[in-house]
């Protein structure tokens, strides 16, 4: 976890006091709505279909049981007992009182969030990797780099009225677990051939109406450099970015049209009137920083110890124990996925219940520290080995253990048209009949890994382009019709999927993705040939044979 | 931002004014009294641009009371208001999914 400092604290405060003042001035009539809605969404707050928004920060998704409590907190006082974790590692609120925000915001303030840079066209929270810190053979910890542009970004007077939003995301491990190749830019740590860490950039990547692929452009870039050339990106942004047209703002639209290789060059070009300027990062701001994280006391644990050779006889443990639990750097240890995608329920949402029990059990289990990833789960990242049997009992109990991560019921889903005001069609309701028809685990885990991503509308929020299946919600005449693409991913081989046909209308998209699934496990080359691999090899053409014949 | 009066206005049928009210974000419905009810039944329906424009007129001048004030399609049948579109049934009744069960 990381400290935060007293500046940290004045800066949050403040900001509450700021906005509560606005708050009050806008119910008394002192500001319109037009003078009103850039300060309310600075600070996170969305006006929805049945309420306001409010979009809270979770920085790289780690959180501490008091925060996790705190959530719970509000979920309970100022909403309806619940929140929804999304796609950027936030937590969302849909029935929020602007009149009751001011208090909500002091109270999470008490623990250090707030919602800054949830939303205008400013840099987002930055994300990463849930399993930062912990995972094996990663790099280095990409937290470090994450708070250090956080703090960078945070407020910066030349970046916070960009062409468009602006969104960062790092990872420091082959596997690619926070997307970095769908953001604006996307940072994969290394090391060079002298042992120095540093940087890949990528930078054009993103979703929504016009989804690209984030092109590289710096294979290497000492972390003394990170920030100029982060800032130097940003400036040839802020220049040339459209304006003029929302649908082409951003910056993956103006690498589009510059061409990587003159975008590249014009970011060269300012990078070298600045890089050793005051961004260029001294060795002892970024140890500073470093020392703020603390990290576990772990002791010398069996890595496989009794407990869990006993457990393992219950078929409900082993099944969760296969799916869920995933290793850690340190032997003896583990992380283990919490699912928010329990059958028949909303992706990513948690009870204020849910949230104090699972603070709870992370204090007792993982060391007070609890992860969110940006496929809308939780994570505990230091569970001892012979605690899992517990633990597990214990998530059972409140309905976070459903043994189906990266399987086809772990959909991702965007709030869609029941809460969205942008949406054309729901996201949920579709999402809640795919986990019944595929309710059944074993038929699951016979299927394998399968992400299906669905957005209610073209924003992408769902990230339907780079599901294994991906599902869009368009209306047509008054009603709901969905486009299916397959073949997407989001991970260090990401692709865009594929449009397999014409849109189908809602009644139908369930019985469309069991013709796919029918589909790959006929033509599938061998067991563990995954979907996605399998549609690469194949094509969309028998899919689509299979999808359409009869429609 | 473009005002809603400053778009064109064009109903092909029975409509009402909607918006979100101030203070807590709850779904209004602008009434024949020049006020709002959080009932959809006690909205003014108007059935031409003219009269819409005026409607939303009155709603968009209540800044402190209402927010994001537009024309939405209804239906009316046998005198009982309707939502026109699944967006605004959705606005009027509700989520169409159940939610986690939270304890009361």
């Amino acid at each position: 976890m990381y400290a935060y400092d007293e500046i940290d604290r004045t800066l949050v405060n403040e900001r509450v006091s700021e906005f509560r003042d606005q708050v009050q001035r806008r119910l008394s009539g002192e500001l319109t709505e037009d003078e009103f809605k850039s300060l309310r969404l600075m600070n996170g707050v969305y006006l929805q279909l049945h309420a306001y928004m409010l979009r809270i920060a979770i920085p790289y998704g780690t959180l501490s049981s008091p925060q996790m409590r705190k959530l719970a907190h509000v979920a309970r006082r100022y909403d309806r007992g619940y929140g929804h974790f999304t796609t950027r590692q936030n937590i969302q609120y849909n029935w929020i009182k602007l009149s009751e925000l001011p208090d909500a915001l002091e109270d999470l303030a008490s623990v250090g969030i707030h919602g800054m840079q949830t939303s205008g066209n400013c840099i987002r929270n930055i994300t990463t990797d849930q399993w930062a810190g912990v995972a094996p053979g990663e790099i280095e910890d990409p937290r470090i780099w994450a708070e250090i542009l956080r703090q960078y970004s945070t407020m910066h007077p030349e970046f916070s009225f960009l062409p468009r939003k602006f969104k960062i995301a790092i990872t420091a491990s082959e596997n690619d677990r926070a997307a970095i190749k769908v953001h604006d830019i996307g940072l994969r740590i290394k090391k060079n051939e002298q042992g120095e860490t540093g940087f890949e950039v990528l930078v054009g990547g993103g979703l929504g109406r016009t989804p690209f692929i984030g092109k590289t452009i710096k294979e290497f870039i000492s972390h003394r450099d990170i920030l100029s050339y982060v800032e130097a990106i940003l400036r040839v942004y802020n220049q040339y970015g459209r304006r003029d047209n929302i649908y082409k703002a951003r910056i993956k639209i103006l690498v589009h049209e510059l061409g990587i290789e003159k975008f590249a060059q014009e970011v060269e070009e300012e990078w070298l009137q600045m890089r050793d300027g005051v961004l260029a990062l001294d060795d002892v701001v970024v140890e500073d920083i470093r020392s703020r994280f603390s990290y576990p006391n772990y002791q010398k644990l069996s890595d496989n110890p009794d407990e869990l050779k006993a457990a393992a006889a219950d078929p409900r443990f082993a099944m969760w124990l296969g799916n869920s639990v995933a290793p850690h750097r340190v032997p003896g240890y583990s992380i283990v996925t919490l699912s928010l995608k329990p059958v028949g329920m909303p992706p990513g949402d948690a009870t204020a219940d849910q949230m104090d029990a699972i603070a709870d059990l992370a204090e007792k289990y993982s060391f007070g520290e609890i992860r969110v990833g940006h496929e809308q789960n939780l994570a505990l990242p230091n569970v001892a080995k012979r605690d899992l049997p517990a633990l597990w009992r214990a998530l059972d109990k409140i309905g976070v253990a459903t043994p189906n991560v990266n399987l086809i019921t772990d959909i991702i889903a965007c709030p869609g048209l029941d809460y969205c005001s942008l949406a054309n069609a729901r996201s949920i309701p579709i999402a809640q009949e795919l986990t019944k028809r595929f309710a059944n685990p074993d038929l699951a885990k016979l299927i394998g890994k399968l992400h299906i991503n669905i957005s209610g509308c073209i924003n992408a929020c769902g990230h339907h382009h780079v599901g294994h299946i991906g599902i869009l919600g368009v209306e047509k005449n008054n009603e709901e019709f969905y486009q299916i693409t397959i073949g997407g991913r989001a991970d260090e081989q990401a692709e865009v999927g594929t449009l397999i046909g014409p849109a189908v209308p809602y009644a139908e998209v369930a019985d469309v993705i069991e013709d796919i699934v029918e589909a790959y496990l006929a033509l599938r080359a061998r067991p563990d040939e995954v979907f996605v691999e399998a549609v690469k090899r194949l094509g969309v053409t028998p899919f689509k044979e299979r999808v359409y014949a009869t429609r | 931002m473009t005002s809603p009066l400053q778009q064109k206005i064009k109903i092909s049928g029975p409509s009402i004014v909607t918006a979100n009210r101030t203070g807590d974000g709850v779904v209004i419905y602008r009434t024949g009294e020049k006020s709002w009810s959080a009932r959809i039944a006690d909205a003014s329906v108007v059935r031409n641009a003219d009269e819409a424009r005026a409607l939303l007129s009155e709603a968009v001048a209540d800044d402190v009371g209402a927010i994001g004030a537009y024309i939405a399609p209804v239906d009316v049948i046998e005198g009982k208001i309707e939502p026109g579109n699944l967006r605004e049934h959705i606005r009027s009744e509700g989520l169409t999914i159940p939610l986690l069960p939270v304890p009361a």
